[in-house]
């Protein structure tokens, strides 16, 4: 028996579960509860102060990892849930749920590049 | 003391002389402390010799009388009827595996699984008798003791849905013992025990359902046991393939 090459996807799945976990619910704070709430300064200011934090590059590249291992997660996750289910065409899942965590991590970039 | 009767519908099955299973009623009059291991000796005993089924403690250590009741993987012995929904009690063989006599399954596939994973401690280098004993801390004990516990009853087995799919699956109980011996500061067989572990066929079947870890009758968890390997087995992967010179 050969070893598998699980471990790629795998090893994105546990990282993106671990960021999941830890990082978006802080985002959700952040950006959902306490900015409207006007903890940063007036609402009406926030998104000057945003795209000014957002353009610093080292922010990008953190935001990048957090949304791409998040998708990636978000994808793995509903491969082995569809497999679960009992539909059994997994390379077709797999294509596709990877196709759009990948996709959507494009857009991301694209979106994070333009600021 | 108070005594109920009630009726247990039991599957059963003779591959040699019938075409497929049925269910046979039984009204047993049931005592409040009894379990559902002592309604199967009842009938065994006084209402139907010919009932066929494994057990042997009656005090859940030697992992023999593991069955379905009413749908759940459990041992017979730990299963206490005063636990179970009022009404007839179903009891069926352990599921996903074939069935040898009545409630007795066939337990080949486990055992080959089992010792592909070489469930028994590799030393670097055997050691005369005169060496003596290998000593191990209390805190070198505790990181594989919980792992230990398993007693091969298979429950896990009959509840894990990805066993039922994929047969191959190495599956929860052999992969906990796998993970007891690679945690045990005697043993050097974990790269041995890889060759298994790190297939398709291994923990990657896995898709963390947590029903073995569930129906556990030890508190093994050998679903925590598994995650634990897929973690190990990725830095492996990531190992060999970014640093193949690490290798032998």
């Amino acid at each position: 028996m050969a070893k598998s090459n699980k471990p790629i996807v795998w090893g994105l799945f546990a990282a993106g579960g671990t960021v999941c976990a830890f990082v978006i619910p802080v985002m959700i704070l952040i950006t959902g509860v306490l900015l409207p709430l006007g903890l940063f300064g007036p609402p009406e200011a926030s998104y000057e102060s945003m795209t000014r934090i957002v353009s610093n590059p080292v922010v990008k590249i953190v935001l990048f990892g957090i949304l791409f291992l998040a998708l990636w997660h978000a994808a793995h996750r509903l491969r082995i849930t569809v497999h679960d289910f009992g539909i059994r065409n997994d390379q077709l899942v797999a294509r596709a749920v990877y196709g759009f965590a990948g996709l959507f991590s494009l857009i991301a970039l694209v979106t994070l590049l333009s600021f | 003391m108070s005594q109920r009767q009630i009726t247990f519908e039991i599957l059963r099955y003779d591959p040699e002389t019938e075409t497929e299973p049925r269910f046979q009623a039984y009204c047993v009059p049931c005592e409040e402390e009894w379990v559902v291991l002592d309604a199967l000796n009842y009938i065994k005993d006084t209402l139907d010799g010919t009932l066929n089924y494994r057990w042997s403690c009656h005090m859940a250590v030697c992992g023999s009388c593991g069955m379905m009741i009413n749908g759940e993987p459990m041992l017979s012995c730990k299963a206490f009827i005063r636990d179970l929904p009022a009404g007839t009690i179903k009891v069926e063989p352990l599921y996903h595996f074939p069935i040898e006599r009545d409630l007795v399954v066939v337990l080949d596939d486990f055992m080959d699984k089992l010792e592909s994973v070489k469930p028994y401690v590799i030393p670097k280098k055997q050691r005369p008798i005169e060496d003596g004993p290998y000593k191990q801390t209390p805190k070198q004990l505790h990181q594989y003791q919980q792992y230990s516990m398993c007693i091969n009853c298979l429950l896990c087995y009959a509840a894990c849905p990805q066993y039922g799919l994929t047969p191959e699956f190495i599956g929860p109980a052999a992969l906990a013992l796998t993970h007891r011996y690679n945690l045990d500061s005697r043993d050097k067989g974990r790269r041995q025990r890889q060759e298994v572990v790190a297939t398709h066929e291994g923990v990657w079947e896995c898709s963390f359902v947590g029903a073995c870890s569930e129906v556990c009758p030890k508190d093994v968890d050998p679903a925590g046991a598994i995650q634990q390997m897929k973690i190990a087995s990725t830095a492996d992967w990531y190992l060999e393939h970014l640093m193949p010179w690490r290798r032998s």
